[in-house]
């Protein structure tokens, strides 16, 4: 059970953009999206601009996009909000050529759903060169200079290392329901999901408490040893 | 379904993240309260135990699924304070390491999720409780009600963000009743689930669900002779 402490996003790497402070990157990631979020979305070249900061970067740190792109699904949903909007907001109308038919569309709608696609998609992908250059424990350390709380940092830490070993407890448990006939998905089987999720609450408690001792034991005194991070 | 960038403008996103920054402030003070110097450990493990229980994707419906909250069952299961820090851990961590929901909405994603959620789950719980008979049969209910309320509740508070600060002209009245009427259809699966999760964990551990505390049966110790 002890493997899987990579993560799922991380690139291994070692270009300038991989090897930089993580807080400067942390810092830089927060200026850029604040920005981007901030410009009016009628500067339409200025977006370009940015997308173009952002490839430069993606590039520099040798992540090919083909690992990048895949991994912009976390965002289809909100883009599918994004295209509703032309259609239910308010004011003018205008007619939008839509594979051979006029369609109807509120031209703030129109608007407001360019704004919504371009920023979403700008940060998505952002936050995505962030994870890919950076090493989970690096962000943490990045976190703690910029003098984010402590014990905060701490139980980041803890979600992270235990994250695998929890969900893979999680995947098992649903492989067991699935060979015995049972669609963990399906409303009709909730009971028995429920009562998987129980099981896995209190397994996750008891390890979490098994830790803590395992920890006393070591010396724990509240604060973790600089250099075990 | 996070608030990704963009989504509300500058100012409420700052704004959302100052009151997400001082709600988790007190969340980290209380807990540590409460769980001593147990609080990292243990608040990380609830932490990954609430993450793999949101990765279950249930079909709501119309092709659209969507996935367990937990801010109510957190709550429950280990007490508001402890269960907004580790909404909010959640959070943090799928935005910085997996870019679920951006950084800019990172308050507001917190103040929804994490603190809204939460208080609202919590409140609705001892209130439900308050009523039902003192046994521990009611704690599931309650629990279950209160995922049922705290569901529309963040969405209501959402709307009221939108209508500061969105970005889109539509009419306040239309987005309300449209979060609104989408997120109790997602509160009745959200109550459904959470009902059952605490009641399947009050039926082997009690003595570990927070809000069933003082209500578990005792068990006298008894002792006696032994025959030699």
């Amino acid at each position: 059970m002890g493997a899987g402490h990579g993560h799922r996003l991380h690139f291994h790497g070692h270009s300038v953009v991989h090897r930089a402070p993580a807080h400067l990157k942390i810092l830089l990631l927060l200026g850029f999206v604040l920005t981007v979020v901030a410009t009016p979305r009628e500067w339409y070249p200025v977006f370009g601009g940015y997308l173009a900061l952002l490839l430069g970067v993606v590039l520099l740190a040798r992540v090919p996009l083909t690992y990048l792109l895949p991994r912009m699904v976390v965002e289809v949903p909100f883009l599918l909000f994004a295209a509703l909007m032309p259609f239910v907001a308010e004011g003018p109308r205008v007619a939008l050529p839509l594979g051979g038919w006029e369609v109807s569309v509120s031209e703030s709608g129109l608007m407001a759903a360019w704004g919504l696609a371009v920023k979403g998609t700008l940060g998505v992908l952002a936050s995505l060169t962030l994870a890919a250059t950076t090493e989970p424990t690096d962000v943490l350390r990045g976190l703690q200079r910029l003098r984010l709380p402590d014990l905060l940092v701490q139980i980041m830490g803890f979600m992270i290392r235990y994250l695998d070993v929890v969900t893979s407890d999680l995947g098992r448990m649903l492989t067991a329901m699935r060979s015995r006939g049972v669609d963990p998905r399906s409303p009709r089987h909730w009971p028995a999901l429920a009562r998987t999720l129980g099981a896995l609450f209190v397994r996750s408690y008891e390890r979490g408490e098994r830790v803590h001792l395992a920890m006393l034991s070591r010396g724990y005194d509240g604060r973790l040893p600089g250099d075990a991070r | 379904m996070h608030v990704p960038d963009g989504f509300l403008d500058a100012p409420t996103s700052v704004a959302t993240g100052v009151v997400a920054a001082a709600g988790v402030g007190i969340a980290l003070r209380r807990a540590r309260a409460e769980l001593d110097d147990r609080t990292a450990p243990m608040a990380g493990l609830v932490a990954a135990f609430v993450f793999a229980g949101q990765m279950i994707n249930f079909p709501v419906g119309a092709g659209t699924s969507g996935h367990l909250l937990g801010g109510a069952l957190a709550a429950v299961l280990v007490g508001p304070w402890t269960g907004a820090l580790c909404i909010s851990v959640v959070l943090l961590v799928q935005s910085l390491f997996m870019a679920d929901g951006g950084l800019t909405a990172l308050g507001t994603n917190i103040t929804l999720m994490g603190l809204v959620g939460v208080v609202v789950g919590y409140a609705v719980f001892r209130l439900v409780l308050v009523v039902l008979p003192r046994k521990l049969g009611s704690v599931p209910v309650a629990a279950a009600l209160g995922a049922l309320v705290s569901v529309p509740a963040a969405a209501t508070v959402f709307t009221l963000l939108f209508a500061i600060g969105g970005t889109a002209d539509v009419s306040v009245g239309k987005v309300l009743a449209a979060m609104v009427g989408w997120h109790v259809v997602i509160g009745i699966g959200e109550a459904v689930v959470t009902g059952l999760v605490v009641s399947a964990v009050i039926a082997s551990r009690p003595d570990l669900v927070h809000g069933a505390r003082g209500l578990a049966r005792r068990t006298a110790l008894r002792t006696g002779e032994v025959a030699a």
